[in-house]
């Protein structure tokens, strides 16, 4: 080995939560960080969007526009600009200051499950259950995506945007990477329907999670399979993952209520911590690339009543997160535990 | 029950009864006058008026309104529900007591009419006679009468239309004879469940011996022995005591079962009765015999043997090859007349086949070829080229129908299809001298007067047959101007359409098939848009006859009428059709995906990579590159999204893609050098950015100096590979070679690649066994013909390459080292320092960014010896991913290749690799740079801050801790644990 092999380390267990938001929006679909990390945009059931700031928890500013709820939001690289999906069919493009609606952005032909800016929140990326990745343009007063990616045979459930790659999740069981520098599509083949998809932090890989319970780490040039993880329970709802702010850990939902937590080298044994002590949901883990955040949140039953934000904090000092995560804070969108169990 | 009716039960009491007068009761005060109310059904009193006034009120206080007043409730104003219309039923204007039993309307279940059945089978009625008369009760039928269908079924009435009468069995008429014995065969044959004595059966037998043979009788009406499987733990043949029996002396269910009327009375009449009705009386053999009972049978019925089969297989019926539970085809009969009886009467105008239908011979369809289109096109048989003397638009149109435009041979025309020019030329004569016709011998101003009158009455004046066939055309004539032009009219309309129009556009060539003419056409045609006048007549042959001429000028003219350019404002409101309807062919995606099974097995197997990737080519929008600041990767083509291909759009062979790869199978295409987990290589991105024949050209320079400065380095062997590989496949892809250029051998082979990857997907099994045979296997892959010395010096360099790099990881800063880098880059080998060149044109950055990539992927090395035992260890646990090449596939070259010196080449390969992918790596450097100092600053803020940092520092070099290492250490395991 021309390395040693890393230390086993204790389990490192991000403990203190931080805070709990109760955003009051119905079920929350999916919270993101902004571009820095100090806001979160949580896509409620309601139709609204909200935005909070994270280091007080307060709560800044309502979006609403949307027909019904909202699946998905992602912020500008300078904060002026919010993009949300919405199971509407539409997309739309909210200027953060007014929180007017600048654009919505229709075409898709169903739910649009995802969506993302790219690096200069020139284009809108939009993912949708019809299957297509509708590109469009927030320069031009154009209506009409300026490419349409209707490469998937399935609904496109998960879509990020590097520099100049996009990488989309379908239900189809393929993860697609589209490079716009080379002109070439890579399809890779998972043969389960794919829940979500991230690149890591270096570029190098990317990271599927499916519906058979996995997670795999996926070469993004060769397509060769560098770790799988599995420990956690990922069968039907579609749930998150990601990797860490330094690509040290990959992190999971699972339908069990818990985030599972990988050490990306010792793939053997996933650490999972509970957020909440039912058999809740964890729709999104976010980790937010600068301020090792992570956000995630629970998912309710049909009439969930209160939802909170929960801030984690992993422990300083004896038993860290790895040493930069000084500050992590774990945000937790979800309902409070007795009510859903009443519910349900 | 009617049964046991008092007789009272057969009225129906109205009203209270009174009560019974008793002798010694005073009698009663009359009620007085105010106590005597009425009241109605719900017991409300209602008031009398008397009898001559109406009876008892009614209405709303006596009157005709409600208690809204006059309006009743049900109104509903107009104006709101126009089209609702109420109507009015009879139900709506009866009273409460009109619904009742007795009342007008009864809503109460009654014996409706059609129940009571007029026609009623007699053998029914018969039985039921018969019945009544045996039963206890006289009236036992009654509730038979009541309740009886009124229709027979469909069933009943087929069979009575095949000659069944009611209370015959079904089946084949038979003579007695067989039948007996059949019975008598059943006789012997109780095996265990006795059959009951069919005691009517010998009164039948002995008139029937005086029956004549021509005679043949419908089958007995027997219901079926149903064998209901024996739940009690009684001996075979108890029967148990029947309460029935034993109190009536009658089976219990007779009286019991009031619906079904043809059990017993029936089988009674027709021939079952019974011999002796049996009183009353326990009986069964658990009782014996009671003290009423007077028949003094058998009281201790005892079996005995010799009703029973003691030998297996005895007389058997047929061929005794099984028992009476034998299939029917055993047991039944075998002659197919009896069969064909057992179809009853046949129905008039049939006859019995006499001979079995002739067993069809099925031929297997035939092998579709590949070309086959499952369309059929209907090509009427019009003779075109007959029509098309007369009618332009109707010649075409019929020739459009036909499908395709059929190139007519001239030859085959008709006789009077040519002109008498050409006639003259088949016949091989001489043109004739002097005029050709009258007309010529005409003075000019005389030819011209008739000219203009026979042109003005012209359209009138048309052949017969141009006429009618030419209907479509003179429709459009007629849309254009209201009243029919006259020649010269039209000649001017046809100048004023075609007169400056472009002549570049493509216009429709009527007369394609006589070449002469329609050189002739395009002529006029030119000078229509020249402006000429004249430009019939000028374009017309003066060598034909004036008959001849007369019908190609009013052609012409029609042609150019019908086919004339349309107007500016016509043609800006309709654009032509992207997509033609009867287009043959459908737009494909040029790659098509390869076979998910292969793909699911390597899934199952977890052999991610090469099994499971597929790399299309992919146009983005040019918009859309612009957006993400790339430059567009196919600048100059048209597409989008991924290529599409037309194929026939009919082929069985498009969706049968995966029978297509399967034929074409070939030995598994190695994967391109360019093409490597990043994991065992510095750097793994091809370089190819070149797609098209297009973009070949500016990639042309960068690649022709690879060429000049080493033709034989590994650049230009893998070149001989691919070409190599090219000209194996050039049989499968012509259009994908025919699209490559020879400058971009890296796309080549990706696209060979790829190419061969959906035509041939080999088996897994192949892939298993090629994973078997390890890593030497995959060192071939590299099959490179370059000598040992070259080798063994690119071992080296790589090496000195490499302890630079190391140097710099060290340092981590950029520009000192990074001329240092470049300088050993170019000091390793000649074709990096080109790559480097030529990427220096691009900005200047690049070198630096060159070293600091390679810089980040070596820096977890801590040595030069390190390095070396890592490489091996590379080398050996290296990618499990197919190997590259089969041996088959490059040549033998490979194969005789000794283990170092494969190593060796493996080793250069993969630098070369390396400064391949250089090049593409510059665009993230820059990147990596900033990531680097980013952490750096982290690093130091964290330090002030973090108390954990000294745990942290003691890991070893923590803070050094990359993505790539991280990966990298990652794939040790993986390589460890897939040793």
């Amino acid at each position: 080995m021309a390395f040693p092999q890393p230390k086993p380390q204790a389990p490192q267990l991000p403990q203190h939560l931080l805070r709990t938001i109760d955003c009051q929006q119905g079920a929350v679909r999916a919270v993101r960080f902004n571009a820095d990390g100090n806001y979160v945009l949580s896509c409620g059931s309601d139709k609204s969007l909200k935005l909070w700031s994270v280091s007080q928890g307060t709560f800044l500013k309502t979006y609403s526009g949307h027909g019904y709820e909202v699946l998905d939001a992602d912020g500008s690289y300078d904060n002026s600009q919010i993009c949300s999906c919405s199971s509407d069919k539409s997309v739309i493009l909210w200027d953060v200051a007014t929180g007017q609606v600048t654009r919505k952005l229709r075409g898709h032909a169903g739910k649009v499950n995802c969506v993302q800016f790219n690096e200069e929140a020139t284009v809108i990326l939009s993912g949708s259950i019809d299957g297509t990745v509708r590109c469009w343009d927030t320069r031009s007063r154009r209506f009409e995506p300026i490419q349409v990616l209707d490469e998937a045979r399935d609904s496109i459930s998960s879509l990020k945007v590097a520099q100049h790659e996009l990488l989309t999740g379908s239900v189809d069981g393929r993860v697609r990477r589209y490079d716009l520098r080379m002109g070439q599509l890579h399809v890779d083949f998972v043969n389960s329907p794919i829940t979500c998809v991230c690149f890591s932090q270096d570029g190098q890989c990317t990271l599927s999670s499916s519906l058979d319970s996995t997670v795999r780490l996926l070469d993004k040039s060769t397509g060769e399979m560098l770790g799988e993880f599995t420990g956690h329970k990922m069968k039907g709802y579609k749930l998150d993952c990601c990797l860490s702010s330094k690509d040290t850990h990959v992190l999971s939902c699972s339908e069990d209520g818990f985030v599972y937590c990988w050490d990306l080298v010792e793939v053997c044994s996933p650490l999972c911590f509970k957020v909440l002590n039912t058999r809740l949901i964890n729709t999104f883990v976010m980790v937010s690339s600068r301020n090792e955040c992570l956000v995630s949140h629970t998912l309710g039953g049909r009439k969930p009543r209160c939802f909170r934000i929960r801030k984690f904090k992993s422990a300083g000092g004896e038993s860290s997160f790895r040493r930069q995560v000084l500050e992590s804070y774990f945000l937790i969108f979800g309902h409070l535990a007795s009510d859903w169990i009443t519910t349900t | 029950m009617a049964r046991d009716d008092d007789g009272d039960e057969d009225f129906v009491t109205f009203g209270t009864a009174l009560e019974p007068l008793e002798d010694d009761e005073p009698l009663r005060k009359p009620i007085p006058l105010h106590e005597q109310t009425v009241k109605d059904e719900k017991g409300r009193y209602q008031r009398f008026h008397g009898a001559f006034t109406g009876g008892f009120s009614a209405g709303y206080f006596n009157t005709v309104g409600s208690k809204e007043g006059w309006t009743p409730s049900t109104f509903v104003s107009s104006r709101q529900q126009k089209a609702d219309k109420h109507h009015a039923r009879p139900e709506d204007f009866m009273d409460e007591e009109d619904f009742g039993e007795h009342g007008i309307a009864p809503r109460q279940i009654t014996t409706s009419l059609e129940f009571s059945s007029s026609r009623r089978d007699e053998a029914a009625e018969r039985a039921k006679a018969v019945g009544a008369q045996a039963a206890l009760i006289p009236g036992d039928t009654l509730l038979e009468e009541l309740i009886s269908p009124a229709k027979s079924s469909i069933g009943v009435e087929l069979l009575r239309r095949m000659g069944w009468r009611e209370g015959q069995g079904v089946g084949p008429r038979v003579k007695r004879k067989p039948r007996r014995q059949q019975q008598a065969e059943g006789g012997t044959k109780a095996y265990g469940c006795m059959l009951p004595p069919a005691g009517s059966e010998d009164s039948e037998d002995e008139y029937e011996e005086f029956a004549p043979d021509n005679v043949t009788f419908a089958p007995k009406d027997v219901t079926p022995v149903d064998f209901s499987p024996r739940l009690g733990v009684q001996g075979l043949g108890y029967r148990g005591l029947d309460p029935g029996l034993a109190l009536l002396g009658r089976g219990a269910d007779e009286h019991i079962d009031l619906f079904r009327p043809q059990s017993e009375s029936r089988s009674r009449l027709f021939g079952d009765a019974r011999s002796s009705v049996r009183r009353g009386g326990v009986a069964g053999q658990a009782f014996g015999v009671g003290a009423l009972e007077d028949d003094d049978e058998d009281v201790y019925h005892r079996d005995s043997m010799s009703r029973y089969d003691t030998v297996l297989g005895g007389e058997e019926p047929g061929d005794g090859l099984f028992g009476w539970t034998a299939p029917q085809q055993y047991t039944k009969k075998k002659d197919k007349s009896k069969d064909a009886s057992y179809l009853g009467k046949i129905l008039e105008g049939f006859t019995l086949a006499q001979n079995p239908p002739e067993e069809k011979v099925i031929f297997p369809p035939p092998a579709l070829p590949s070309n086959y289109r499952p369309v059929h096109r209907f090509r009427p048989q019009v003779d075109v080229s007959r029509l098309s003397g007369v009618s332009p638009a109707l010649a075409q149109a019929l020739k459009t129908s036909r499908g395709h435009m059929i190139k007519e041979d001239p030859q085959q025309e008709g006789r009077h299809q040519l002109d008498s020019g050409q006639r003259r030329t088949m016949l091989g004569e001489d043109a004739l001298k002097g005029p050709s016709s009258v007309m010529d011998l005409l003075r000019p101003e005389d030819r011209q007067r008739l000219l203009n009158l026979r042109n003005s009455t012209n359209p009138t004046t048309c052949t017969p047959v141009s006429t009618d066939k030419s209907q479509v055309a003179k429709q459009d004539l007629l849309v254009g101007v209201a009243p029919p032009p006259s020649g010269l009219q039209q000649q001017q309309k046809v100048l004023a359409a075609w007169r400056g129009s472009n002549a570049s556009t493509q216009t429709f060539k009527p007369f394609e098939k006589t070449p002469s003419k329609q050189a002739r056409y395009d002529l006029y045609l030119d000078r229509l848009r020249q402006g000429d006048t004249d430009a019939l007549e000028q374009s017309l042959d003066q060598t034909m006859t004036e008959w001849e001429r007369s019908r190609e000028r009013e052609e012409f003219v029609r042609a150019s009428v019908l086919y004339r350019p349309s107007s500016s404002s016509l043609s800006s409101r309709f654009t032509s059709a992207k997509h033609k309807e009867d287009e043959d062919s459908v737009e494909v995606n040029r790659d098509e995906e390869g076979d998910v099974d292969d793909k699911q097995n390597a899934v199952k197997m977890k052999m991610f990579g090469k099994l499971t990737r597929e790399t299309f080519e992919w146009h983005p929008d040019k918009l859309l590159c612009k957006r993400f600041n790339v430059p567009d990767p196919h600048p100059g083509s048209g597409v989008v999204g991924l290529p599409k291909v037309k194929r026939d759009k009919f082929s069985v062979f498009n969706f049968l893609s995966v029978m297509e790869s399967r034929e074409m199978a070939a030995p598994p295409k190695p994967p391109e050098s360019g093409k490597k987990s990043r994991w065992d290589v510095s750097q793994q991105e091809t370089k190819g950015t070149s797609e098209d024949p297009q973009s070949a050209a500016q990639t042309q320079p960068e690649t022709k100096s690879d060429h000049s400065s080493d033709p034989g380095l590994p650049a230009s062997s893998s070149r001989g590979t691919s070409a190599a590989s090219r000209t194996q496949e050039k049989l499968a892809d012509l259009q994908s070679s025919e699209k490559k250029t020879a400058g971009d051998e890296e796309e080549q082979q990706e696209e060979d690649e790829e190419q061969e990857e959906e035509e041939s997907r080999p088996s897994m099994d192949l892939f298993k066994a090629i994973f078997a045979s390890s890593s030497d296997e995959k060192s071939s892959s590299s099959s490179e013909e370059s000598n040992d010395e070259e080798d063994r010096k690119d071992k080296e360099e790589g090496k000195t390459d490499l302890q630079p790099a190391n140097l710099f990881t060290i340092t981590t800063s950029s520009v000192t080292t990074s001329s240092v880098t470049t300088s050993s880059v170019t000091t390793s080998s000649v074709t990096a320092s080109s790559v480097t060149t030529s990427s220096v044109t691009t900005s200047s950055v690049t070198t630096s960014s060159v070293t600091t990539s390679s810089a980040i992927t070596s820096n977890s090395h801590t040595g030069a010896a390190s390095y070396q035992k890592s490489a091996q260890e590379e080398l050996e646990f290296g990618p499990k991913l197919p190997p590259p090449s089969t041996p088959a596939d490059r040549g033998g070259a490979a194969q005789i290749c000794s283990q170092s010196r494969e190593e060796f080449s493996r080793k250069k390969e993969k630098k070369h690799k390396s400064r391949k992918q250089n090049k593409h790596k510059k665009d993230k450097k820059k990147k990596k740079c900033k990531k680097h100092k980013h952490k750096q600053e982290k690093k130091s803020k964290k330090d002030e801050s973090d108390s954990s940092e000294d745990m942290d520092k003691d890991d070893d070099d923590d803070d050094q801790v990359s993505t790539a290492e991280l990966l990298k250490r990652l794939k040790n395991i993986q390589s460890h644990r897939t040793r």
